[in-house]
């Protein structure tokens, strides 16, 4: 059973520093990517090597991910992808031009 | 338009014609119904009465030539052929355009379903084949019998009498197993029909010298693989130019909401937590789960050797299962010692090696020089052996050739011949004088991951195997030792003398050669002293705790000649950066010291010396016999002595964070456990085992139970990996075609049919071994027993989170500590201000 809490954010054009600080905030977080469409990274809280190492690997999921989802239906798009593992999880945005990377560890 | 065909004749007829022969246009002949049938005698009288004004005229020869009577006008209704009507010429022609009439006419759609009929059987109507076959087959038997044919002949086959209306007995009969049960005639290569052909027709024409080839290169299957030479990176300024664009912004912003509630999800519930799996906490092991006791397993004594004696020091064998090592030393004190040297010196000291398999007989001996109070097996081959005696001397034995022996116990269990226990003389002794002064009563491998230089400077281990020894001992020095020989510069004239003496010398006690570099000039390689920090003189270590360091170092698993080893030169190796030169040593007075083993130099006179060490804590109220690290964390450090035990942590300076309080009996040793990061085992004087469970319990032990009576002296857990083979066989046996294809073949394939069979067989064995865990506990008492006891379930099994919760509780621990020590200060200070105030009224009084 998942509770889902409804948020009310009231953001304006709020800067890309802000938000990424308030996502940076919450529980848990270990670190955000910002990847531009080809796999290089432009925005970081992580060190250098483990930056490049998650841009270029998921990059290549995030195109695996988006292309089956459009196989599937050409009208559908990925707009969310999620990678639970044992240690921690995973989230992804993708977009046209970038995707956003979030690492969280959730337990603790 | 242009030709019309040979046999037509196209023609114009005039109304007048057309009325005369009835073919007038559109009313007898329509396009419908255009053919009309002339008579050639009307044409010919048509003819003769108009001359040349009929319309046949033209056409008059061909007409009185045509052989049938009638002929055939066909009305041209679309001038096909130029006219509007044509004459056919020909009969055939007729016959053709009269049958297309016919079938015009017939156009009416007849349905007419063809009903099957099955067919009846018909009478046999003979055409006389019966009497070909019959020739035929006359005709055969009589070429086959090369006679003429002969009459046939009759036979009459009828039952006895007494059998007329007897019950029949039908029987099957197998036509294949009986020799003549059927006659078949085989087919074979009819050699008339293979023809060869002798002469053949073609043509040959010369060609240049034709040699065709190919290759093909090899084609690997084709598999996607990426690499990265150096991962693409944008340069700060770009970085910044994509950070300012609107496009991210836009990004940014509209992604946000869905990332802030997947990780509130996160938060809120881990919905990935199987709780009905973390319930089963305790799964049941082995149906033994409530009993919390150590169960004895078993006990060695051995009446001869181990007399009179205690046992110092017990070691598990690394490698082999089963097998286990124990040193003894008298029993007595020094002054009973000096008396009875005479008697001492003719009984050699030793080691003796226990195996599971045979509880009465030790092993294998080791002989020492003198009593060993301490001894290791070294972890990167188990077959070297080192020890440190009461008289300060080094000890090195080699067991390699008595290694067989050892395994071979395991397995088959009490088969030895060898009545007497073989006995293992030391190849190596340090010099006496070189070594400690008093007896070495710890010794320790370092790891085969680096070695120490002359200044102890860690550098790297190119051998990739143990080759340093530590040492101390209360003679205030604690020493490392080198197992390589010196390194020593010879020249090539020395050298090839060197070669012509080594005859090889006779070896009367059987001692393997590999330490006889080492033997009586041994030397230790850096010696490490340990002054007090605020008085003179020095601390006397008992007991040295070194930092587990571990680097990526390869670490290479064959045993080299360790004769042919030399220490190298300083310079030659790469220094380590990343190795704790410091180490914990408990001491006589039952402080805790905290020092650096790396020499420095002094400037003046040039010689190396020790710095003062960083730290020192009086804890114990009597000698400290154990320091000891725990396996789960590096820099945890157990220290027992006295009445009490306590736990450091490596660089909390402020005392120990967890001190046990006084029991009744001295604690004379300790030691943690393999698999439970929250216990560990303390030994007491009086026989019991402590068993504490820090999570559980810390004021009290969780447990104690008396395993002898009386003191314990060492305790060594271990882990124990056994096999336990279950096979299933299934039989089968040679079947007998088997037997009469290789009588018909020979020997050899009888052989390979054999073999073959086994093999099949093979495959319905099955082993399944489970390997099971045994969790052993060594314990040894002040008689010379050695009691081996199992370590029941729930002292083996860790719980779930046990080292997260154990590293929470040190920590806490650690913050108490510096919680306390604030305000200690935070009171001096008060107490101090209190005090200024009380001096400042009064004086204030007094002026007044």
């Amino acid at each position: 059973v998942t509770v889902l809490i409804h948020h009310c954010i009231l953001y304006k054009k709020a800067e890309v520093e802000e938000t990424l600080k308030r996502i940076q905030g919450q529980k848990g977080v270990q670190g955000i990517i910002i990847v531009n469409a080809e796999g290089i990274p432009i925005k970081t809280t992580l060190d250098n090597s483990s930056t490049v190492q998650y841009a270029g690997l998921i990059h290549q999921l995030v195109m695996k991910a988006r292309s089956t989802v459009r196989d599937i239906d050409p009208q559908n798009d990925l707009t969310f992808l999620r990678v639970r593992s044992k240690k921690n999880e995973i989230m992804i945005a993708p977009d046209k031009d970038y995707f956003l990377i979030v690492i969280q560890n959730p337990s603790d | 338009i242009g030709g019309h065909p040979n046999d037509i004749l196209p023609l114009t007829l005039t109304s007048a014609t057309q009325e005369l022969f009835g073919c007038r246009c559109d009313e007898d002949v329509t396009g419908d119904n255009p053919y009309k049938i002339l008579r050639k005698e009307d044409i010919v009288q048509d003819m003769r009465m108009r001359a040349a004004v009929s319309d046949f005229s033209p056409m008059k020869q061909l007409v009185l030539d045509y052989p049938e009577d009638e002929l055939l006008l066909v009305y041209d209704r679309d001038f096909i052929y130029g006219s509007s009507f044509y004459l056919v010429l020909t009969a055939d022609a007729k016959e053709r355009h009269l049958k297309v009439i016919e079938v015009a006419l017939e156009r009416e759609p007849s349905e007419v379903f063809a009903t099957q009929k099955t067919s009846e059987p018909q009478p046999w109507i003979s055409l006389g084949s019966e009497q070909e076959i019959e020739e035929e087959s006359l005709n055969c038997l009589s070429f086959i019998l090369l006679s003429p044919p002969p009459s046939q002949l009759k036979y009459r086959i009828s039952r006895v009498r007494r059998e007329f209306g007897a019950p029949i007995f039908f029987s099957d009969r197998n036509a294949m197993e009986t020799k003549d049960g059927f006659i078949e005639c085989t087919p074979y290569q009819d050699k008339n029909f293979s023809l060869k052909q002798m002469e053949r027709h073609t043509g040959v024409q010369t060609i240049p010298n034709l040699k065709s080839s190919s290759t093909q290169t090899q084609w690997t299957y084709p598999r996607s693989m990426c690499t990265q030479y150096e991962p693409r990176e944008f340069s700060e300024e770009k970085k910044e130019n994509c950070l300012q664009s609107e496009k991210l912004k836009n990004f940014v912003n509209s992604v946000a909401s869905r990332f802030e509630m997947a990780i509130q999800q996160n938060e809120i519930m881990d919905v990935f937590f199987d709780d009905w799996k973390a319930l089963s906490e305790e799964d049941s092991g082995y149906g033994r789960k409530a009993d919390p006791h150590l169960k004895e397993y078993q006990s060695f004594t051995d009446l001869h050797f181990s007399k009179e004696k205690t046992i110092s020091n017990i070691n598990w064998h690394p490698t082999i299962n089963g097998v286990i090592a124990v040193a003894v030393t008298e029993r007595l004190s020094f002054e009973d010692r000096i008396n009875g040297s005479t008697k001492l010196l003719l009984n050699p000291s030793l080691i003796l090696f226990w195996s599971f398999s045979d509880p009465i007989n030790p092993q294998l001996l080791l002989e020492c020089p003198d009593d060993v109070f301490s001894f290791e097996f070294c972890p990167s081959d188990p077959n070297i052996i080192v020890g440190g005696c009461m008289n300060g001397q080094v000890v090195l034995w080699d067991i390699s050739t008595h290694v067989e022996q050892l395994q071979g116990t395991r397995t088959s269990g009490g088969k030895n011949i060898a009545n007497e226990t073989p006995v293992v003389r030391y190849c190596a002794v340090s010099g006496i004088e070189n070594g400690h002064k008093a007896p070495i009563t710890d010794i320790q491998w370092l790891p085969g991951t680096f070695e120490v230089s002359r200044m102890g400077v860690p550098m790297e281990n190119k051998n990739g195997i143990c080759v340093q020894i530590v040492t101390c001992a209360p003679d205030c020095c604690v020493m490392f030792w080198d197992i390589r020989a010196p390194r020593v510069l010879q020249t090539m004239a020395d050298q090839r003398k060197q070669k012509v003496e080594e005859k090889p010398l006779e070896n009367p006690h059987g001692v393997p050669n590999t330490f006889k570099h080492l033997d009586l000039t041994w030397k230790p390689l850096i010696r490490v002293s340990l002054p007090k920090i605020d008085t003179s003189g020095e601390y006397s270590p008992l007991k040295i705790s070194l930092r587990d360091n571990t680097c990526d170092n390869h670490t290479g698993k064959v045993a080299p000649e360790y004769a042919l080893l030399r220490v190298p030169s300083a310079k030659q190796l790469k220094p380590l950066e990343d190795i704790c030169t410091r180490l914990y040593a408990g001491t006589e007075d039952g402080e805790l010291v905290y020092t650096d083993w790396k020499l420095e130099k002094d400037n003046d006179s040039g010689r190396l010396f020790s710095a003062k060490p960083s730290h020192r804590f009086i804890i114990h109220d009597g000698q400290v016999n154990t320091v000891r690290r725990s396996p789960f964390f590096k820099d945890i450090i157990l220290t027992v002595g006295g009445w009490t035990f306590a736990i450091w942590k490596e660089g909390v300076t402020n005392g120990p964070i967890i001190q046990s309080s006084c029991s009744q009996k001295k604690c004379t040793v300790g030691y943690w456990s393999q698999s439970r990061p929250a216990v560990l085992f303390i030994g007491k004087e009086d026989g019991n085992i402590d068993v504490w469970d820090l999570l559980e319990k810390t004021h009290e032990p969780s447990q104690t139970q008396n395993i002898t009576a009386t003191q314990i002296t060492c305790i060594k857990p271990w882990i124990v990996s056994c096999a336990l083979p279950l096979i299933l066989t299934a039989q089968t046996d040679l079947e007998p075609g088997y037997v009469a294809n290789a009588a018909a073949a020979g020997s050899l394939y009888l052989f390979i049919v054999r073999f073959r069979k086994f093999c099949i067989n093979l495959i319905h064995f099955l082993f399944v071994v489970q390997t099971a865990k045994q969790h052993l506990l060594a314990v040894s008492d002040h008689l010379g027993t050695l009691h081996i006891l199992e370590i029941p379930w729930t002292l083996r099994s860790p719980s779930s989170n046990e080292k997260l919760s154990m590293s929470k509780y040190f920590e806490k621990e650690v913050d108490r500590l510096v919680y306390f020590e604030k305000r200690r200060e935070m009171r001096a200070k008060e107490k101090k201000d209190y005090e200024a105030e009380e001096l400042r009224k009064k004086t204030v009084r007094y002026s007044i």
